[in-house]
C-alpha cells in the first residue's frame, strides 16, 4: 500500500495538483489580508465600528466552508476563480476579528506615553500599536491560513483543482491508494502550514512582549 | 427516499430552466420540503448532537485527569491537535480506507468527535484552572472530600468555560458535518452535493443557507446559555 501511495505521489500530475493547491491557498490568504487589515485599521478609532467588525467576523466564521464554496458556484460558475473568491471570503473573518480586537486592546496608557513623547498619530500606529498588536494579528492570519489550506481540498467540488482532485478520483474509482495519497498529502500540507506559521508568529513577537508574556505565565 | 418524485422534479426543473434560469425555485422547495429538506435538517442535527455528546463524554474525564496530572496534558493536546489540523475530507478518506469502516454516518461521527476533542479538553482544563485556589481551600476546610470538591465546586464553577468550548465545538462540527455527506453521512451537505451534481442552484443554496443558519442558531443559543451561567461576565465583551 505504501509503495502504491508513493507511486501516485511520484506521478507528474501530482506536482501540478500540489502547486494549484498552494497557489489557491496563498492567493486567497493574500486577498483576505488585503481586505481585512485595512478594514480593521479603518474601524479601530470608533467603538461601534470595531464592535460591528468583530460581530460580522463572528457570524462569518460560523459559515461552513463547504457552504461558502458551494454558494460561489451559482454566482461565479465552475473553476479556479470561483474557488479562490470563496476561500478568500472564508479567510477574512479570523484576520478581521483578531486585528480589530488587537488594535482596540492596546493599553491606552502606552499610547498616551507615546503621545507625550511627541509621536504623531501615524507614528503611534506604526511604532507602537502595530508592533504590540502584531502577534495577535498574525495569530489570526495563521488561523486563516490553516483553514484555507484545509478548505482548498473542497475546491475540487466546484472545479477549482488542488489535492482534493486526488481524493475525489480515488473515491470515484474505489482506489484506496489514490484516495490515501490525496488525503495524506493534504494532511501533511496542513500540519506544515500550522507549524510553519506558528514559527513565524513566534519570530514576529517583539522581544519586549515575550519578556512580558514570560513574566505573566 | 422515493426516486420517482426526484425524477419528476428533475424533469420539471429542466422544463422550467428552458424558459428562464432562476437561482431559487421556490416551488421546488415547497414541494420537496418534507421529502428532501426536512430529513436533511434532521440528519444534520442528529450527526452534530451525537458527535458533541460522545466527544463530551470523552473530554470530561480526560480533561479532569489532565487538570490533575499536568504531565499528561501536553501529549493529549499534541495528539488531539494533530487530529484537529487534518482537513476533514482527508480524515473522512483515511477513515473509510480502514478495513471494516464503510461509508455512512459512522466514519462521519468518528471524525466529528475527533475534531471536537481538542477544543473540549482544552476548555475543561481551562475551566478547572479558572477556579480560584482559595475556593478549593475553603471547600477543603469545610471537610469536603476530593470527589465532593470536584463535583460540587470545581465542575460547577468551570461550567461556563466548558459551555464556551461546547459552543465552539458545535459550530465547528455543524460546518464540517456538511462535508460528511460526501461519504454518505447524510445531513444538509447532501442537498449541496446533489445540487452540484444536478447543476441545480436551488438545492445548493438551500443546503448552504440552512447549514449556515443552523450553525449561527446553535452559536447564539449556546452563547445565551454561557452568559446565563456566567452573569458576572455579561458586560465584558462585544
Amino acid at each position: 500500500m505504501v509503495g502504491q501511495i508513493l507511486e501516485v505521489i511520484g506521478r507528474p500530475g501530482f506536482t501540478r495538483l500540489l502547486l494549484t493547491h498552494v497557489e489557491l491557498s496563498a492567493l486567497a490568504l493574500i486577498i483576505a489580508i488585503v481586505i481585512a487589515i485595512p478594514v480593521a485599521l479603518a474601524v479601530r478609532k470608533t467603538q461601534a465600528g470595531a464592535a460591528v467588525a468583530i460581530n460580522v467576523g463572528n457570524i462569518g466564521r460560523a459559515v461552513p466552508s463547504l457552504a461558502l464554496l458551494a454558494l460561489a458556484l451559482p454566482f461565479f460558475g465552475f473553476g479556479f476563480t470561483s474557488a479562490l473568491l470563496a476561500l478568500a471570503a472564508l479567510a477574512v473573518p479570523p484576520i478581521l476579528i483578531n486585528a480589530s480586537t488587537a488594535l482596540r486592546e492596546v493599553n491606552p496608557g502606552v499610547i498616551d506615553a507615546a503621545r507625550g513623547m511627541g509621536l504623531s498619530g501615524s507614528q503611534v500606529l506604526a511604532r507602537i500599536q502595530l508592533p504590540i498588536a502584531a502577534p495577535v494579528i498574525f495569530a489570526g492570519i495563521r488561523t486563516s491560513a490553516v483553514q484555507v489550506v484545509a478548505s482548498a481540498t473542497l475546491a475540487t467540488f466546484i472545479g477549482g483543482g488542488g489535492l482534493g482532485d486526488l481524493i475525489v478520483e480515488g473515491f470515484q474509482r474505489g482506489d484506496t491508494a489514490i484516495l490515501l495519497a490525496g488525503a495524506l498529502s493534504v494532511a501533511v500540507l496542513s500540519i506544515i502550514t500550522e507549524v510553519g506559521f506558528a514559527g513565524i508568529e513566534r519570530a514576529l513577537t517583539p522581544k519586549g512582549l515575550k519578556i512580558a508574556q514570560k513574566r505573566r505565565s | 427516499m422515493p426516486r420517482v418524485s426526484k425524477g419528476v422534479a428533475l424533469a420539471l426543473l429542466q422544463e422550467i430552466s428552458l424558459e428562464e434560469p432562476r437561482l431559487v425555485e421556490w416551488d421546488w422547495l415547497a414541494e420537496n420540503f418534507w421529502e428532501d429538506i426536512f430529513p436533511a435538517i434532521q440528519g444534520h442535527m442528529y450527526l452534530s448532537f451525537v458527535s458533541v455528546a460522545i466527544a463530551l463524554a470523552i473530554s470530561l474525564p480526560v480533561g479532569v485527569l489532565a487538570a490533575r496530572y499536568r504531565k499528561i496534558y501536553p501529549p493529549v493536546t499534541f495528539v488531539t491537535g494533530i487530529l484537529y489540523s487534518i482537513p476533514s475530507l482527508a480524515l473522512f478518506s483515511i477513515l473509510i480506507s480502514v478495513p471494516g469502516i464503510v461509508i455512512g454516518p459512522t466514519p462521519v461521527i468518528i471524525a466529528l468527535v475527533a475534531y471536537s476533542l481538542l477544543i473540549l479538553i482544552r476548555n475543561v482544563v481551562a475551566g478547572i484552572d479558572s477556579v480560584p485556589a482559595e475556593t478549593i481551600d475553603a471547600a477543603r476546610g469545610m471537610g469536603l472530600t476530593n470527589r465532593q470538591i470536584l463535583f460540587g465546586v470545581e465542575l460547577p464553577l468551570a461550567l461556563p468555560v466548558i459551555v464556551a468550548g461546547i459552543r465552539i465545538a458545535t459550530v465547528t462540527i455543524i460546518g464540517i458535518a456538511t462535508i460528511g455527506a460526501y461519504i454518505s453521512g447524510g445531513g444538509l451537505g447532501k442537498l449541496i452535493f446533489d445540487g452540484i451534481n444536478r447543476n441545480f442552484p436551488t438545492m445548493i443554496i438551500a443546503g448552504a443557507i440552512l447549514a449556515t443558519a443552523l450553525a449561527i442558531i446553535a452559536d447564539l443559543l449556546l452563547l445565551a446559555l454561557e452568559r446565563y451561567l456566567r452573569p458576572w461576565a455579561r458586560r465584558r465583551r462585544a
